[in-house]
Parts: structure tokens; sequence; C-alpha cells
């Protein structure tokens, strides 16, 4: 084969031609990754594609250590090297030449080099500190190129730790001459925004330079960071909201250079995103949104072009038109948007107009209605994803009239739908509206039957468990809860007659338990204990189900039913390897026999009754006072033993002084007991070795030992105070024939035409039933149908008592103690009005500078009249609570502290600030500092006519433990009356700010299901504490913490008490502790709640503070170091 | 946001990756191979977006070529599918005059529009004008 045949081969499969173009006469001069990809492609298994790729990285690895190898075929390398890893085979030899070549190579060599690096390293990757000096070099470099290829990998990877040293090279860029420089310094900041705020922080005008600038490129680059930053903190740049206006304007009036078009649509993306900024820029805040109408309603006008790029623009309109203040005016226009969209026969096209529809349907389900013909042929489109679209859409639209057509669709999807995460998603789905809405019992149980069928093994655990936790609380009639558990106990008969080998063993486990618990309710207990029998036969039973099974057997066993069974089962298993199962079986023989003692242990239909633990474990006070009398040492929880040890290896460096005298205690104790004792002796003594071998042995298991005893030793147990159980008016249940005949009814809303085809009927009729209960509520309450929309299977709000089995599932959550302040405060409130002169006389004082939402002072005059401040201390917090800007705001604070509950009292709160608001609910929070913990309190003030109850509020974030005081997350708001949840928050992970991201859902009466998002943020600083120690503690903690932080900071003043003053400030702002100043030096401590320590060194130096923070923790140091910047900025 | 770029040929094996979040190498070949088996056997007709875990895939296919982007949720599909376009035409207009198609180039072009999973430019012109700067630093 000639050189140049074999040459114009080897281009040919290379990149874009792939191989289509086989025939086609591309040259290449040398192209060894053509090469390379040819020989892939010819290649019919993984297994020869491993040999080709491991000889193709051996001659590499050759190649790019010899000295001879130029740049230019080291480049030719990377490439080929770039190619191995892609297919998934690690190159990690080449990361070093790719950093050698970005530093030693020219143009287009450096740039592979730099690419090379930026594919080849993550963020962390150690080696990346090798490519800051020549990041440097080529920053400062006079050829625009080489600045270019420095700033463009800066910007997409660079250690967070070296930003200083380039930062002001890159701060500089930003009045380059040239537009691409002064663009890409833009982005390599915004990358620095997002992997170190606090290194920005003092730069922020220069964004406003960035966003001003004359170049629409560079003005779109700073969009990014506005966009971050305004999504983080929405309050603190509504100032700009007419300059993004201004922009759009532009933008949608084609002031930009043509190149900026895309298929003569002036700049798309860059609209996309100045809409973004605008949504969020307008929700819940009126005033910004009215600036923004006019340039939306010209966005939807100007957007004619029969384009994608178009629609995409105008879906991102509407979006942002349902998210700001509603204006009718607009709002129609939107929905007649989506109404083209969702009709249109592109298929892209329609799946947009579902995605926005789901979204906008929170707003106004009556939108769906609209839509409903179009809405059901898509639940019957061939393409899954439009399926699944429409499903999301019906669960949001779902109510009390149409669940039962909606979960069955839903099902319908289930069963055929192969996807693992889809089936988790949809199944919890319908388990959540199959609880909330269930017409009936058949159903319910039908239902959830079907879906622990198909869910199996793969669904949250949460949905049995909650299912079996209704089950037993039972709701309002006591007949009811009989027809609900008679009923799933023959369901489940007539499943295990069938074929109990097909269903998964989640659902066997619940299977096990009901029948184990309401079988009596029924007669012939042996046959039921028969087809128990058969499943521990079966091969396919887990031992987990075998254990649930023979349980449930157990609690059957009396009365003499099934006597040759159990024999038999107690046979088979009283000698089973598994432990287990033998406990059970012993328990099950053992319980068989004595009547009494079964009766005693088990207690038929006992569910409701709460099993009386001895938790404090009083029956081994005597062991333990022996044990203490003998010299054992007192027990101490772990988390103290961690600390002590942490301290004795801080403090001393003593060869002995380590951890002696635990180990001994325990060795005390172990040697003076018993062996039947051992196992709690090990759980005393927790972490001894020499124990654990011994303990083994026994099977005694003492859950919760650990939390009966503290740092004093013995801690008495507090009884859960039991809840008001609040009397619910029982819903009467709808018969079927009545519901048929609503259907029918309802019917005639929908807009149809006479006489209508056969099919077109059928899908009409599916219409009726899916969308009834949209349309207004009084045609509703016309069709007497207001009641059956109350949620049937409303839970008793009750304490934490259950039945064994849910007590054997929650048994590992520590026992919550509810607060029994959230029920003074909830309730006194509303009688008494001391303060209300006070209040008043704040209104009054406020009413001219009242600038606030229009809503806000509604609720303030609300609550005027309906409650007031009842406990005087409130009042003083109130007072006393500084106003820098007086806004109407502040009286109704001075509302919400007095529902703050008791426990808080002396503790100052935050400011409280409104979450979001909607018709009925108001949602609001504010935060306390404790001592090892923050507070947060959400509000909820309910400014409707009628009682919501069922308020379901989730709360997550990605920097805090999350977790709820006051028992159970459901709460009840009357109306014209606050609900208080309050949360302790703990980091997890510090981050300058950190937000709580919560989800509200509830369900007005007569009203379909609604929610709400919000998020809460809060400064670091809130979990910071002052660390007392002493110099010499300081010092040892010193050299063993590991993550540090330096940085120069302004000084306060220049007086000679400069650095005093300076520490005092960041003192008083940051909560620090103040070890010793020294001199020119200061030494400073803190803690992040309980035990993450930061420690501080300042030293005067040419007139800067150089600051440098150490912590055990990541990132702490840095983002107390932005907090410091920011105290000292502002002050 | 844009989770990750791919372009595949016909047989579903991968000619260019780029990942705008960290993700392990092995992870990596998995989450390839799923996404082929997602995409290339979809119809014409179909929907251009495709459910993929706790996000979707926007692919778009040239003779055969194929290009698929993982995007997050919140992400407007049909403006991704659109700058998938606008990428093409880019390639396009640079690889028809130098006929010589390089992993390299494709990436320092992809780079200039794509960065952190974020759109950073679409101007056709200012996409092109940094890699040909380089072309003629080397050529002159």
């Amino acid at each position: 084969m000639s050189d140049v045949v074999e040459k114009t081969l080897t281009a040919l499969p290379s990149l874009l031609s792939l191989d289509s173009l086989s025939g086609s006469t591309t040259l290449s001069s040398t192209s060894k990754l053509g090469n390379l990809i040819r020989g892939i492609t010819e290649l019919t298994s993984k297994h020869e594609e491993e040999k080709l790729i491991q000889r193709e990285l051996t001659s590499i690895k050759e190649q790019v250590s010899s000295p001879n190898t130029s740049t230019r075929q080291m480049k030719e390398l990377m490439v080929r090297a770039i190619y191995c890893e892609m297919l998934g085979y690690e190159a990690s030899f080449s990361y070093i030449h790719a950093i050698k070549l970005a530093q030693q190579g020219t143009g287009l060599e450096k740039r592979v080099g730099y690419l090379a690096v930026s594919l080849f390293l993550n963020e962390s990757h150690e080696l990346l500190l090798l490519l800051v000096n020549t990041v440097l070099k080529d920053l400062q470099s006079t050829n625009l190129i080489e600045v270019c290829m420095a700033l463009t990998v800066v910007s997409q990877m660079f250690p967070k730790d070296m930003i200083p040293a380039i930062l002001p090279l890159v701060e500089e860029k930003l009045n380059h001459p040239k537009e691409i420089i002064r663009r890409k310094a833009v982005l390599a900041l915004y990358k620095f925004y997002l992997i170190a705020p606090n290194q920005v922080q003092h730069i922020h005008n220069k964004f406003r330079k960035a966003l001003c600038d004359k170049d629409p490129g560079v003005m779109a680059a700073s969009l990014h960071i506005y966009f971050q930053m305004i999504q983080e903190n929405p309050e603190g740049y509504k100032d700009l909201t007419s300059s993004f206006v201004t922009i759009l304007k532009q933008v949608v009036g084609g002031k930009l250079p043509m190149d900026f078009n895309y298929h003569s649509v002036p700049a798309p993306w860059m609209q996309i995103q100045l809409l973004r900024i605008l949504a969020i820029l307008g929700r819940n805040d009126q005033s910004s949104s009215e600036i923004m109408y006019e340039v939306l309603d010209e966005s939807l006008r100007r957007a004619e072009i029969n384009h994608n790029i178009t629609y995409a623009i105008l879906y991102e309109c509407v979006k942002c038109i349902y998210t700001i203040h509603p204006k009718s005016e607009l709002l129609e226009k939107a929905a007649k948007c989506i109404g083209n969209f969702v009709l249109s026969l592109k298929i892209n096209l329609k799946y947009l107009g579902l995605k926005a529809l789901t979204y906008v349907v929170q707003q106004d389900p009556k939108l769906a209605l609209q839509h409903q013909m179009t809405i059901i042929e898509c639940l019957d489109h061939s393409d899954l994803l439009i399926k699944r679209e429409t499903l999301e859409l019906l669960f949001r639209i779902t109510n009390a009239q149409n669940v039962s057509v909606i979960v069955e669709k839903m099902l319908e999807f289930l069963r055929v739908n192969k996807d693992d995460y889809t089936t988790i998603d949809l199944v919890g789905k319908v388990a959540e509206l199959a609880e909330k809405y269930a017409p009936d019992n058949e159903w319910f149980i039908e239902t959830m039957s079907t879906v622990f069928s198909v869910g199996g093994d793969k669904m949250q655990p949460d949905i049995p468990n909650s299912f079996l936790k209704l089950l037993s609380e039972g709701f309002d009639s006591v007949e009811e809860d009989r027809k609900l558990r008679l009923f799933a106990v023959d369901s489940y008969v007539s499943l295990l007659q069938g074929e109990p080998g097909k269903l998964p063993q989640r659902f066997l486990q619940v299977i096990s338990w009901v029948l184990g618990e309401y079988s009596y309710l029924r007669e012939e207990l042996d046959a039921v204990l028969r087809l128990l029998a058969n499943l521990l036969d079966m091969r396919s039973t887990s031992s987990e189900t075998k254990s649930w099974v023979l349980m449930a057997m157990t609690k059957l066993c009396g009365g003499g039913a099934g006597v040759s069974v159990i024999r038999e089962v107690c046979e088979t298993y009283g000698s089973s390897l598994d432990t287990v199962l033998r406990q059970r079986a012993q328990e099950l023989q053992h319980l068989s026999q004595d009547c009494e003692l079964r009766a005693r242990v088990l207690p038929r239909g006992a569910g409701l009754e709460p099993l009386e633990v001895d938790s404090s474990l009083s029956f081994l006070d005597g062991f333990v006072s022996e044990a203490l009398a003998a010299g054992a040492a007192p027990y101490k929880p772990p988390h103290q033993r961690q600390e002590e040890l942490a301290q004795t290896k801080a403090l001393s460096l003593e060869p002995y002084g380590l951890s002696l005298p635990i180990s001994m205690s325990s060795c005390s104790i172990a040697d003076r007991q018993s062996p039947t004792l051992l196992s709690v002796s090990s759980g005393l003594s927790g972490e001894s070795p020499d124990l654990s071998h011994k303990g083994g042995t026994t099977t005694l298991k003492l859950d919760g030992v650990k939390r009966v005893w503290g740092r004093e030793g013995y801690l008495s147990q507090r009884e859960p105070v039991e809840e008001p159980v609040h009397v619910e008016v029982p819903s009467p249940v709808v018969s079927p024939s009545q519901r048929g005949g609503e259907a029918d009814r309802s019917h005639s809303q929908t807009p149809t035409p006479t006489a209508t085809p056969q099919p077109e009927q059928e899908k009409q009729q599916l219409a009726s039933s899916l969308f009834v209960g949209l349309a207004s509520q009084s045609s509703v309450c016309l069709m007497g149908k207001s009641e059956s929309t109350t949620q049937r299977f409303r839970r008793k709000a009750r304490g934490p008592v259950s039945s064994p089995a849910a007590s054997e599932q929650i048994s590992n959550s520590p026992v919550s103690t509810p607060s029994t302040a959230n029920h003074l405060l909830g309730n006194n409130f509303l009688d008494s009005n001391i303060t209300s002169d006070l209040s008043v006389s704040s209104l009054e004082s406020t009413s001219q500078l009242s600038r606030g939402p229009a809503a806000a002072n509604g609720i303030c005059e609300v609550e005027l009249t309906e409650s007031s401040p009842a406990l005087p201390r409130d009042n003083a917090v109130a007072a006393a609570a500084p106003a820098p800007h007086q806004d109407p705001d502040t009286l109704k604070d001075a509302c919400l502290r007095s529902h703050l509950p008791a426990e808080f009292s002396g503790l100052c709160p935050s400011d409280i600030t409104p979450l979001c608001t909607n018709q009925t609910l108001d949602f609001l929070a504010c935060h306390l500092q404790k001592e090892d913990s923050v507070s947060l309190v959400v509000f909820i003030y309910n400014s409707s006519d009628s009682d919501i109850q069922q308020i379901l509020l989730e709360l997550d974030s990605d920097e805090l433990e999350v977790s709820c005081v006051c028992g159970s997350a459901v709460q009840e708001a009357r109306s014209h009356s606050v609900a208080v949840c309050q949360y302790s928050l703990t980091v997890k992970r510090p981050s300058v700010h950190v937000e709580v991201v919560g989800m509200a859902s509830y369900r007005c009466p007569a009203e379909t299901p609604q929610s709400a998002r919000f998020s809460y943020k809060l400064p670091l600083t809130s979990f910071i504490r002052p660390l007392t120690v002493s110099t010499e503690e300081y010092g040892a903690m010193w050299l063993d913490f590991s993550h540090d932080t330096k940085q120069k900071l302004t000084l306060r003043s220049d007086g000679r008490e400069s650095l005093a003053d300076t520490l005092d400030v960041l003192k008083k702002k940051l909560n620090l502790h103040v070890v010793e100043i020294i001199g020119t030096e200061g030494i400073v401590a803190c803690r992040l709640l309980r035990d993450q320590p930061c420690l501080m060194h300042c030293r005067l130096h040419e007139g800067s503070l150089s600051v440098w923070l150490r912590s055990p923790v990541p990132d702490l140091p840095d983002c107390l170091m932005y907090h410091c910047q920011r105290a000292l900025q502002e002050h | 946001m844009i989770k990750f770029m791919l372009m595949l040929n016909r047989q579903g094996q991968t000619r260019l990756s780029r990942f705008y979040q960290p993700m392990e190498l092995s992870r990596r070949t998995l989450l390839e191979a799923d996404v082929v088996r997602c995409c290339l056997s979809r119809k014409k007709d179909e929907c251009s977006f495709v459910e993929y875990k706790d996000f979707k895939l926007v692919y778009r296919q040239y003779a055969a070529l194929y290009i698929v982007v993982g995007v997050t949720d919140n992400e407007n599909e049909l403006s991704v599918y659109e700058l998938l376009h606008n990428f093409v035409e880019v390639l396009d207009k640079y690889f028809s005059r130098v006929i010589m198609f390089n992993m390299d180039r494709v990436h320092v072009l992809l780079d200039e529009m794509i960065q952190n999973g974020l759109v950073v430019e679409t101007n056709k012109s200012r996409v092109l004008a940094p890699l040909a700067a380089l072309d003629k630093m080397a050529d002159g």
C-alpha cells in the first residue's frame, strides 16, 4: 500500500466524517489519532479494544518519557492519551506531561497542554498546583493568545488556595482594551466566585462595571455571576432590576450587532438568561414585577418567527410571567402561548408545553381544564417522556374526585415501565395520593397492593411503614377501622392463595404483619396459619421475611388454632442456623403453649395501646450501684469519651495519661459480673476490645442503653407528652354509585360538541373524570360535593404512641418530646390584647415609610384585630429589638415573636423574614442562637376564614442537619392564627451562607392540594460561638489542625490600639474569644457549635492585618475569613 | 445546567466527551453505554429529549453523528437543543475550510461555547476567533 493511500485512509474516520465518508479524499499529514480511531472502529469485541488501547498506552508511555520527544510530537501524544481516557482507560502517567506541555509549548501545542490538563484532572487534584506558575506567566505574557488560554483554563479549573496569587492579574484584565480578554476575565472571576466567594468579595463593584461594559459579550458573561448571586440573595440586587430590563429591551429590540443573531433571532441565549434573572427578582415582589411587565409583553410579541429558538425564549418568558407578581393581561397571553405549545404537532414543543403547564397548574389549576383533551391524548402518546410529563401534570392536579382515574393511569404506566428510577418516583407518588384522597376502603387496599407488588423491594421503605402505621392507628370510627382491616386481611388471604411466590419480599412482610395483627377479625385462623406456613416453605422467601412470618404466627397461635402446623414449624426452625429465626421459633413454641403469657406479651387487637417499655432500664439500677460501689467509673457517652481523648492528646504530651481510666473501668465491670450481664457491661463500656468476644455469646439486645446515661450518670427519662387529640367530624364515604352520578353531571361542564364519534366520547368521559373538581370552587359546591373533598385517611394527631410493629420500626429513632409550649402559645394568643397600643403606635409611625409588599401590610392589620403579644417578656424583646430600618415588618415581627416557644425566652431572635405567601397561608421564619445549636422557627399564618389541617413542612439543606423538634412535621393552622414549627440546626458542612430549603404542602377545604417552596438563608456566623482556651491549649491545638487559610485584612483604625480595636470588632460581630494579645500579634479562638474549633492568629504587618486561620474542619477557615472580611468592611 | 456532552457515531462509539461535573472514569463509561441505549434506538418522530434518572438527555442527529447532552431538570431543553445546532454550525464553518478534523480543535471550540455547564458564548465569529488566531500563529 502506498504512502499516499495509507495517509488518506487514516484521515478518514477522524472526528466528523466518522464512518460515512469513507470514499472521500480528505488528506491528513500525520494523523496517528486517525489510525487509532480507525483501529477501534474496526474492532468487534470489547476484549480486542482493551488489548489495542493497552498497546497504544504502552507506546505513548514510552514516547512521552523519552527526552527526545519534541513538543509537537508531545501534542500528538497528548491527544491520543485524551482519546484513550475518553474510552475509559486511565492514562495517569501522562498527566504530568500535560502540565509540562502547557508550560513549554507554544500556540496550539500549549493550548492542547491546557486542554489535556482540564480533561484529565479534577479541581482537587494535587498536580494542579504545578500549573499555577505557568498560568501566572501566561497571564503576564504580551501575547494575547497566551493570555486568553490562561484565562480559559482558569475559568475551568483552578486550585482554590492559589487564587490570591493570580487574582490581581485577573482583575487587571477587566480593564483590557480587547473585549475577549475582558470577557474571559469576567468568566474567570465567575469561577472564583463559585469555588471561593470570599476571595472576590471586594470586587463586587467591578462586576457592576462588567455589566455596564460597552461590549455585549462582556456584559453577557457578567450575567452568569449575577444569576448566581441573585439566586443566593435576591433582596440584595433589586436595584438592578431596571438595568436588566433595559438590557433585555435592547436585546429584544435588535440593538446588538448582527453577529449575535442566531437564525435572525437576536442573542437568544442571552435573552433566556435575562428572563431567568428577572423571574427571580420579581418573585413575590410587586414593585419589581411592575418594572418588567412592559418588556415581557414585548418579548411575547416579538417572538413571532416560527423557529425552535423563539419557542425556547417564549417558554422562559411564560415561566417568568407565572413566577413574578401576576398581571392578568400577561397571564392571559402566556396561557395562550402555552396552548399553542401543547397543541403543536411538533413533539418537542408539545413536551415543552406540558412542562410549562406542569409548572403553571400550581398557580392556576383551571388552565389544565382548558387543555384537557390534549392532555388526554398525551396520556396515550407513544413517547414515554410525553406520558411521563403528563402524569407529573396530573399528579399536581389530583383531588378527591379525580384520584381514582389518575392513579389508575399512573399504575398503568408503572406496569409497563422498566426504569427503576421512574418506578421508585412514581410509586411514591401513587402512595401519597392514595393515602390523601382514597375514596373508599377497597380502593385504598387494592391500590396499595398494586403499589407494593409493582414497587417491590425498590421502593422507599417509608411507604410500607407509613401504610402499616395508618392501619394500626386507625381513623375516626371504630367500625370503619374494623372494615378496613378486615378487607385488608381478606384480600391478602386471597393473594396468598394465589401465587405468593411472585410477590416481592417487602409486600410479603406487610402481608404477614397485617395477617398477624388482624386475622382475628375473621374466622378460620387455621387457614391463615397454613398459608403463612406455606410462605416459610418457599425457596424465594428471604430470612428477613421468614422472621416476619414467624412473628405473625406467634400472634395467631393462641386458642388451639393450627396446633399441628405450629409444631411442625417449630421443629423445622427451632434448630435453624439463622439465629434470628431460631429465636423466633423458640418464642413461637413457648407462647403457643402458654396462653396466659401470650395474652400478656401480645394482646390481641391492641395496636393502639402504647407498649410499656421500661426505657430507663430501672431493673438494672441495683447492678449499676453495686458496680459503682465496687469502684467502677461512671458511664460516659461515646462523644464525651472522644472529647476527653482529644483534649488529653492536645493538652498534655505525657505518655501515660491517655484514656486510662476508661479502659480500667470497663475491665473492672467485666471482671466482677456474671456472664449473663456481659452484654450490658459491654454496652456501658462501649469500646473496650477485650469484652467484645465474650459479649457476643449472649443474645440479649439492649438498644437505647446509651441514652439513659449522661455525664452525671443516670438521667431521668422525660415522659412523652400526649398531644391533645382533636375531634374531627368523620367524613362520610361516598358510595361508588354516587360518584358515578357526579362524574356524569360534571360531564356537562366540559365544552363538548353534542354529537361525537365513539372514541371521542370515551376520551371526553375520561376528561370529565380526570378534570372534575378543577373548575371554580362554586361549581363543586353546587354539586354538593364539597364535603367529599376532605381527606379521607386523615391521621389522628397522636403522640409517639403506636402498635408493636410501628414501634419496632421507630424504635431506633430517639424518642421525641413534643413541645407543650407550642400548644400553650398557639392557644393563648387570641385572648389578649395588652400590647395593641404599642402595635398601633408603631403602625402609625411606620405607615408613611411603608414600602413593603401590600400583602404584608394586610397581614399586619389582620393580626392587630385578631391577636397581639401575650406575654410581657415578648414585648420587651420586641421593643428592645433594634430597628435600623423602620418598616411595617417590625410590627408583624412583634406579633409573631409572641408565638416563639417559651423555652426561647431570654434569647434574642433574628428578624422575622417572610418566606413565601399565597392567598391563604403566609410562611415566615426566624432563627435563634442557642449554646450548642441554632433553632429555626417557622411561623405559618393562616389568613383565610377556614382552618387548614395537615400542613406538611419538609425542610432540607445541603449544609445543615435539620431536625424537627416539635414531634411531628404535620401542623394545623386555625383560621387567622399562627402555627409554629421548630427545628434544630447543626452544621454538616461549613459554607459562607447556609440555606434551608423547604416545601410546605397543604390543602384548604374544598380545594386541590397546594404546595409552596421557600428557602431560608442564614450566615455561618450564627453557628459560631466563642471558644475559651488558654494560650498553652491554643498552642497545642494549633499544631493539630490541618486546614488553614491566610489573608490580609484591612485594619479598623491606624492608632496605637489598632490591633485591639480590630479584634474587638471581630469579637463583637462574630462572637469570637480573644485569647491573648502580645505586642503586634493576637490569638483568637472560636468554635462551630459544640465541637468544631477554629483558631485565628493575627499579626500587624505593614499597616494591614495578616490573618491565619486553622481548623480541623475543611472549609471552615475559608468561610470564617469571608465573614471577618465582611465584618471589618462594614464597620 | 449542562452536565456533560457526548459525540457518538452510529455504532455508539464515543468520539468526544466532555464532563462538566466530576465523575470517575468507570462511571463515565457506564453512563455512556446507558446513553447510547437510550438515544440511538429512538425514531425520528420521537421527542428529542429523554428522561434519564433524575435528569434529561437532549440529543440531535446529523447523518452518522449523534450529539447527546445531559441537562438538569431546570434547564430549558429546547434552548439546549438549538445550542447543539449552533455548535454544529460553528464546526461546519471551521472544518469546511481546513479539511482536517481533530478532536483537540473541536474541544477548543467547545470550550469557547460551554464552560462549567453554562453557555458562555454563542456568537459564531467570537467562538471561532481564538482558534483562528492559533492557526495563524502556527502558519506564520
